[in-house]
């Protein structure tokens, strides 16, 4: 099903700082509750996050039980040049899902 | 002196029985009415005004997907019908619970869809509550984002909407209250930390961060039948459609927010 929305800005001037929210989809089920029969839900959460500029990793991060379900993850960057970014998130029972998103550097 | 002193003292109860009696069943005046975003923190407002931040926007893509998608016997899928929901389905969501001829009672968003499916695409009808069925739902509402809600008045509907209004003004429950005892008398103070509001479905169905999920109005009024430790009826029960009937010709005139985001 749908997973990721992403917002980047479509233009920018060289060396302007830059806003990119990422919202992805995932149930980020703790590993900690229990169902009424008193059985553990097993662990299924996103692991990790990484934003790729051209290639180069300028974004990187953990994410643990303590995070709500779809996370969402928002950083700035300098635009530089013009480019791809992509997307990465890793998580449990072989999650994985990527997006990318492109800018225009004037 | 003390049976004096008894007698004034019922007088001032019966007084008072006798002013507190129509205030518990005034509603809102039109002009003071809020929607449930107006009583939110800036930061939770900031999550609903970005559509790229607002989690209920992928029950919207997910929902925009399952509308072309083909499904049932017949494997048409609700554009082959309906074709593109952004005109067909404008302003649809804002006058439901509308009527249905055949079972002769209202029906709510969810079961129209439900109801499409089993009529139309000859299909299993999707389970309340599930993904598929607030996607859709959400994806359909939220073509009617901005539109002012105008359940239909007519009078097929309107015993409907009297059992519904009779719901709402009823004292139930263990704790022996009445939805409007809170949200109609109370709705400017809080209850634990949070917000009382006033009982406006406008952004149904809707993200709250509490279930860290999407969820319908009915789960909504499930909760709050819940904590007035009454009776509780199950998903589609007829009783809660005409209280959703009755929340809605509250709601009359104010804009559709869907997917709306609450704590």
């Amino acid at each position: 099903m749908a997973s990721a929305l992403i917002n980047v800005p479509k233009k920018a001037k060289r060396g302007e700082i830059i806003e990119i929210k990422t919202l992805m989809s995932h149930i980020m089920e703790t590993g900690y509750r229990h169902t009424a029969a008193g059985q553990l839900v097993p662990r299924d959460i996103i692991t990790s996050f990484t934003c790729r500029f051209n290639g180069a990793e300028i974004f990187r991060a953990d994410l643990f039980p303590a995070i709500a379900a779809n996370p969402f993850v928002t950083f700035f960057t300098i635009a530089n040049e013009s480019g791809k970014f992509d997307f990465e998130w890793i998580g449990d029972n072989g999650f994985t899902e990527t997006a990318s998103a492109a800018i225009s550097v004037e | 002196m003390k049976s004096a002193g008894t007698i004034v003292a019922v007088a001032l109860l019966i007084a008072a029985g006798i002013a507190i009696a129509p205030l518990a069943a005034t509603e809102i005046p039109p002009a003071e009415r809020r929607s449930g975003y107006s009583f939110m923190a800036p930061d939770t407002k900031a999550i609903q005004d970005d559509d790229t931040a607002n989690p209920g926007m992928l029950w919207v893509l997910d929902g925009e997907a399952l509308w072309n998608s083909k499904a049932g016997a017949t494997g048409n899928a609700c554009a082959d019908c309906h074709n593109d929901a952004r005109a067909s389905m404008k302003g649809v969501a804002a006058r439901y619970p509308a009527y249905d001829k055949a079972l002769a009672r209202p029906v709510n968003l969810e079961q129209r869809i439900n109801l499409c499916r089993t009529r139309q695409q000859q299909a299993t009808p999707f389970a309340f509550e599930s993904r598929d069925l607030l996607a859709l739902t959400a994806f359909v509402a939220e073509q009617s984002r901005g539109a002012a809600i105008a359940p239909e008045a007519t009078a097929e509907l309107a015993p409907f909407v009297a059992k519904g209004r009779d719901f709402f003004m009823r004292r139930q429950g263990q704790l022996n209250l009445g939805c409007t005892n809170c949200h109609d008398d109370n709705w400017d103070k809080h209850l634990a930390g949070s917000a009382v509001t006033q009982a406006l479905p406008t952004g149904y169905p809707i993200y709250r961060l509490e279930w860290q999920s999407l969820g319908s109005l009915q789960r909504r009024l499930r909760n709050c039948i819940t904590g007035m430790r009454a009776q509780n009826y199950d998903y589609g029960a007829p009783e809660l459609v005409e209280l959703e009937l009755y929340l809605m010709t509250r709601a009359r005139g104010m804009p559709i927010e869907t997917p709306a985001v609450r704590p």
